[in-house]
């Protein structure tokens, strides 16, 4: 057999960087080929939050106490709620893989040990990003229009991305601490009461005053008010600080939660031998 | 590290589950260059220790070397040094067998062109070119631990380690297996495989450590093990089971009767005197036996033998 004999070439400091960066970049590749393998199933992935949003739109029509045209104020919100929901895909994803016997050898192989997550998250990301994209056109085809210019449009996509973001390194540490897809399910059932106790699709002004506070502190009412704020759309109202400070927290939120979730993530990860 | 440094040393290595004692002062030596058998009862302690050797669990205590690099201080070198075939296939079902092959090139950086290069050499090696697109989902059992098998071989690795490598294949894709286990060793390549199969370690081994409870109950060379067992037997075959009685009481020295094969079975010092001591024997008392046979104790006995008492 030709082999390939040099089998100790520890990588040198400098080019550690540039190994890590190579070992996530295929990591990441190898998510986008399962997806070409199973192409029904990312259609199907993208259109879900589609019905979800023709649905409120549509067939369930106005929001509670919310004023003026639902639509408008539906769409920042359906947007909001599935990068919210994206969390359930990141911890189904992660499980799973860890449930298979490959991991094992990416864990006994030489490659930089932290590339398995950045994969999954870069994938995820990019799935997210493709996500919004087709919904705010199927919002545009329905009449939901943003008024503030390209700028706004894209830092309007950038703090949902940002949302997407922590809820991806939640994903995978409740995954690592779930453990098997069992427990996956009995996880995100959780996360619908945390994505409907907010401003998404009603408006806490609709609700009663310690309901409506919880509402207003929720991560994903900052990231929808602070939207809706950037596209020009109407927004949930309330003079609550939260509220008048949705901007910041949309900020300040999603990086607080990554502040926690990724070094516990990462820790899990390296801990997955003890 | 020179080529007479052992490949493997163990030294009290322990590992618990819980209360369970997975490993209880393991003490293992594997020179560089042979090839060691682990055999064991189930649930003996055989994958905790490979999978501490292949860095993929932390030992709770004592000491593990492989390929000259502590397991535990140097892991990242002890990876780039081995190959693991564990005893569940770890590779990416979804994906097909080539794109498996090509991935774990790069993940041991060998570059998109030399990754691609080596993944065809051993879709072609172990018989899988046709199938390299195919997802691994729908391979056989045999062509998945094939694939299986060739990704721990993308560099070739100074130590391999292989659980169980052929359990589940038939005896065709078994000598497959054997056939590259000699060809790496014959390159200088260190193997450490655990197998439920008596006749793979007598087939592969230079030696065999016997495992039972979390510890080495017994090692050496299959000769050493089988005599250590109680040396040679001489087994009587009869034509008529109801003279069994009979030649037992003919036969010297602790002796065991087998009914359903009319067979009686004599511990012999000396391999000689005992054929000719028994063929006259026989003679005198006018028994007609079908069969008389020198052996030597098997590997099986051997090992029932040293394991005797596991609570398997
Ligand atoms: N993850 C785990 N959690 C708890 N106990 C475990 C775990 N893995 C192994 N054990 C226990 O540790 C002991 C040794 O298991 P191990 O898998 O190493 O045995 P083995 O010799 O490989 O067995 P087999 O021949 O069945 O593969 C067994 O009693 C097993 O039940
Ligand atoms: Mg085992």
């Amino acid at each position: 057999m030709s082999a390939i004999h040099d089998t100790d070439t520890a990588p040198a400091a400098g080019s550690r960087l540039g190994w890590a960066v190579a070992d996530s970049w295929t990591m990441t590749r190898r998510e986008l080929a399962h997806w070409a393998r199973r192409p029904a199933q990312v259609v199907v992935g993208l259109l879900f939050p589609v019905m979800m949003l023709l649905m409120f739109g549509f067939l369930i029509g106005g929001g509670r106490g919310v004023d003026g045209d639902f639509r408008a104020y539906l769409v920042p919100g359906m947007l909001t709620m599935t990068m919210a929901f994206g969390l359930e895909a990141t911890m189904l994803a992660v499980t799973q893989d860890l449930g298979k016997g490959v991991v094992d050898r990416f864990r006994s192989m030489p490659m930089n040990s932290g590339a398995v997550l950045v994969g999954r998250s870069v994938a995820d990301m990019l799935q997210s990003a493709v996500g919004l994209l087709v919904m705010t056109a199927v919002g545009y085809a329905v009449g939901w229009r943003w008024h503030e210019g390209y700028a706004s449009f894209l830092g309007a996509l950038g703090l949902l991305l940002l949302l997407r973001f922590a809820m991806l390194w939640i994903g995978i540490h409740l995954a690592m601490v779930a453990g098997t897809p069992d427990m996956v399910q009995a996880v995100q059932i959780l996360v619908w009461p945390v994505g409907f106790l907010s401003n998404a699709i009603a408006s806490p002004a609709s609700m009663p005053p310690w309901l409506g506070a919880v509402v207003e502190w929720n991560p994903l009412s900052a990231t929808a008010t602070a939207v809706r704020g950037l596209f020009g759309n109407p927004g949930a109202g309330g003079d609550s600080w939260a509220a008048a400070h949705a901007g910041l927290l949309a900020v300040a939120w999603p990086v607080a939660l990554v502040a926690v979730f990724f070094p516990l993530a990462v820790k899990r990860f390296r801990d997955l031998g003890r | 590290m020179t080529d007479r440094d052992p490949a493997i040393v163990i030294e009290g290595l322990c590992k618990r589950y819980g209360e369970k004692r997975a490993l209880d002062g393991f003490d293992l030596t594997v020179g560089a260059g042979t090839v060691q058998g682990l055999l064991g009862p189930n649930g003996a302690g055989k994958t905790t220790a490979v999978r501490i050797m292949s860095t993929l669990l932390r030992p709770d205590g004592g000491r593990v070397e492989v390929a000259g690099a502590d397991v535990r201080t140097r892991a990242a070198e002890v990876r780039a040094r081995i190959g693991l075939l564990g005893q569940n296939a770890a590779v990416d079902e979804e994906l097909g067998g080539r794109q498996n092959l090509e991935m774990f090139g790069r993940l041991h950086h060998l570059g998109a062109r030399r990754a691609g290069a080596r993944a065809d050499e051993l879709l072609a090696r172990f018989g899988l070119a046709d199938a390299g697109s195919k997802a691994v989902a729908k391979y056989s059992g045999g062509m998945r631990r094939r694939l299986d098998l060739a990704a721990s071989l993308i560099r070739r690795p100074r130590v391999l380690f292989l659980d169980e490598p052929t359990t589940g294949l038939d005896p065709r894709g078994r000598a497959e297996v054997w056939d590259a286990v000699r060809s790496l060793v014959d390159g200088g390549t260190t193997v450490l495989l655990t197998t439920q199969y008596l006749e793979e370690a007598d087939q592969l081994a230079d030696r065999i450590a016997v495992i039972d409870r979390g510890r080495v109950v017994a090692e050496g060379t299959a000769d050493e093990l089988k005599s250590r067992t109680g040396g040679d037997r001489i087994d009587v075959v009869l034509r008529d089971a109801a003279q069994l009685a009979r030649v037992a009481a003919l036969l010297p020295g602790e002796v065991r009767m087998d009914e359903d094969r009319r067979m009686v079975s004599a511990a012999v010092a000396d391999r000689t005197a005992a054929l000719t001591g028994t063929v006259r024997a026989l003679a005198a008392a006018g028994i007609e036996a079908e069969d008389i046979a020198l052996r030597r104790p098997t590997l099986d006995e051997a090992f029932l033998h040293l394991t005797k008492g596991a609570a398997a």
